[in-house]
């Protein structure tokens, strides 16, 4: 059995899903079965994520070769410490975002639930495969989930935004493509441990076709990732999507960065030869100007959907300093960061409809509007929330914020990382606090809250979970530390994964 | 047969971005279209043009890789699901919004905008 544990994650949710398309969970008024069926799918993934993450400790990393077809020919799912991470990571968003939408988001459509589940098929995918070809594969269907799950419940908004999301999704497969076939061309195999052995023998002519093709990847990531200048997209797309999709697309980015840190570590790493650390030179600036743009369109929000977004932004901006970085700390404190900025931006996106929820027609926007109703849970919720996602003590958000900047050791790195993240988290504290004064003490005197609904204790249950976990990545920090440095530590070893795969008589 | 191929490659890609950029749905799915045939062939030529070569062991004196044949095989029905997808979103867009812009709304008449500003002048 533990032999198939890394291709469970997969089965999961795309046996749970086609089998909620099915009688008894087909139906409008039988959203009440897939309810259930989701929950125990959800739970049954966390479980499996939790028990990857146990074996993997101890047992060392897990390739699982599809249908038995030996690397570097088949199929490889390749499960390290980073991987199965991130799969219980997505597993536990995906948790707090399906409790969040028992309230009533999966009722706008009988095809949610199973959605969220091939969404989440894709997601895992991506953290698993160890074959570029299969990763664009794995891309396309959570891509082709999320275009649905946008555009999902009533809005003419969504229309618009959507859009413009799968137009650029579909330039960007197509780039994905063009890269994967350049990339192919040079080294002639797909699996990415292979590969890194191979880049590391081509000849000049070669190297520079190769250098093309690498640097045509980090557009798609940057794409997935909303890197400057590629983030556009973001704002206005999370700001439409219904509140818990976009608290799921809050790991969506992070697939981006998680295939920047796999790829330019594992193939254009530092025993590339010639193309070592090939765009670092690029993602240096990049990441900077993530930070600044993110940090002003986050003090220029006129509401708290956009301010989550932009906020999106700055926390890619500075996972890409710590990728930047190019040491195995630096990649443990972003790690550190990437799992508490999903959840915490998560949260943000499913709070900032509650709130919403309560303000009549002016929604989450910062003007003066109705009383909210349930001030004190909403107001204790948005606190906890902004002081974790500014990095303020106790809260994750300081820990991820401390070890990025300690692991910038060289002078002239330091005074730009510094200054840029320490200037951010001022920015994003003003930026909530003022959010935050609009929102809950400035409002019309006469309005009368008894006419709004109580929050559902679904939609509760569903945000403390995903914000409980800040608090808990400090109680447990020693141990998120320590295993994230493992997970470091593990991505950055490229020739122990060679081993693993048996790949070394490779030419 | 290498110049055709790389000609014909390049043109459709061309021809792709330039309708991609357009305003309008109509063209902008044409657009990706002919991008993703272009990908296809791009993908195809990945495993070198030679002719006669066949893909299955002892058939033939000479191979061809048979591994981009499958992926283009395999990116050609993403491609195809993906622009029926598009078009059927365009087709909403259209109702929803009342126009085929990709915007959802006219750009901005740029002669208006400016005009004021110049007889203040």
């Amino acid at each position: 059995m533990i032999a198939h544990l890394p291709i469970l994650p997969l089965l999961i949710p795309m046996l749970g899903g086609l089998l909620m398309l099915l009688p008894p969970f087909n139906g409008n008024e039988k959203y009440q079965y897939r309810r259930v069926a989701s929950l125990t799918l959800m739970l049954i993934q966390v479980a499996c994520a939790i028990w990857l993450i146990q074996t993997v400790t101890q047992n060392g990393p897990l390739m699982y070769a599809v249908g038995d077809w030996q690397p570097p020919f088949g199929i490889i799912l390749y499960a390290d410490q980073l991987s199965a991470m991130l799969i219980a990571l997505t597993s536990f968003l995906g948790l707090g975002v399906t409790l969040y939408s028992f309230a009533g988001t999966d009722r706008e459509g009988k095809y949610y639930q199973p959605l969220i589940q091939f969404q989440l098929l894709g997601i895992y995918g991506a953290f698993l495969t160890n074959d570029l070809f299969n990763l664009f594969v794995f891309f396309e269907v959570l891509l082709i989930a999320s275009y649905t799950l946008l555009i999902h419940g009533p809005g003419k908004q969504k229309t618009a935004a959507n859009v413009h999301y799968v137009i650029l999704n579909l330039i960007g497969s197509s780039l994905f493509l063009i890269a994967l076939g350049t990339l192919y061309g040079t080294t002639g195999t797909l699996n990415i441990t292979d590969m890194s052995q191979r880049i590391t023998t081509l000849p000049e002519d070669q190297a520079i076709i190769a250098q093309a093709g690498g640097s045509l990847l980090l557009v798609v990531f940057g794409l997935k990732a909303a890197m400057l200048p590629l983030h556009f997209w973001l704002p206005r797309t999370y700001a439409a999507a219904s509140a818990p999709v976009a608290a799921l697309f809050a790991i969506m980015t992070k697939v981006g960065v998680y295939c920047i840190f796999r790829v330019y570590t594992v193939i254009f790493g530092e025993q590339a030869g010639d193309l070592a650390n090939m765009v670092e030179p690029w993602v240096w600036p990049l990441a900077i100007l993530s930070i600044a743009i993110g940090t002003i369109g986050a003090l220029a929000s006129p509401n708290l959907r956009t301010l989550a977004g932009n906020l999106v932004v700055v926390s890619i901006g500075t996972l890409l300093i710590a990728f930047a970085l190019r040491t195995p700390e630096a990649t443990a404190a972003g790690l550190l960061y990437l799992v508490h900025s999903t959840l915490i931006t998560g949260a943000l996106f499913l709070i900032a409809d509650m709130i919403g929820k309560q303000r009549g027609k002016a929604f989450d926007r910062f003007v003066v509007a109705r009383k909210i109703k349930q001030q004190s849970v909403l107001g204790i919720l948005f606190f906890v929330a902004a002081l974790s996602v500014a990095g303020l003590p106790p809260f994750s958000g300081f820990l991820g914020k401390l070890m990025v900047l300690q692991a910038a050791v060289v002078p002239a790195e330091r005074v730009w990382v510094w200054s840029l993240i320490l200037l951010s988290s001022l920015m994003t504290i003003i930026a909530l606090s003022r959010a935050g004064t609009t929102l809950f003490w400035r409002y019309a005197p006469n309005s009368d809250p008894d006419e709004t609904t109580n929050i559902s204790n679904w939609q509760l249950s569903g945000t403390i979970l995903l914000l409980v976990a800040s608090p808990a990545i400090v109680i447990f920090g020693d141990g998120m530390v320590h295993y994230t440095n493992e997970a470091a530590m593990q991505l950055h070893d490229v020739n122990s994964v060679v081993e693993i795969m048996n790949l070394e008589e490779a030419p | 047969m290498e110049t055709l191929y790389v000609v014909c490659v390049g043109v459709m890609t061309f021809c792709g971005v330039f309708l991609c950029l357009r305003g309008r749905t109509f063209s902008v799915v044409v657009g990706l279209t002919m991008l993703s045939y272009a990908v296809n062939l791009f993908l195809f030529s990945s495993g070198r043009l030679n002719l006669n070569g066949a893909a299955i062991l002892g058939m033939s004196e000479s191979y061809a890789d048979p591994l981009p044949q499958a992926l283009v095989l395999t990116a050609i029905v993403i491609g195809f699901a993906m622009i029926a997808f598009v078009v059927i979103l365009s087709i909403r867009a259209r109702a929803d919004l009342g126009n085929d812009l990709v915007d959802g709304r006219d750009p901005p008449d740029t002669d208006k905008l400016v005009k004021p500003i110049r007889s203040k002048l």
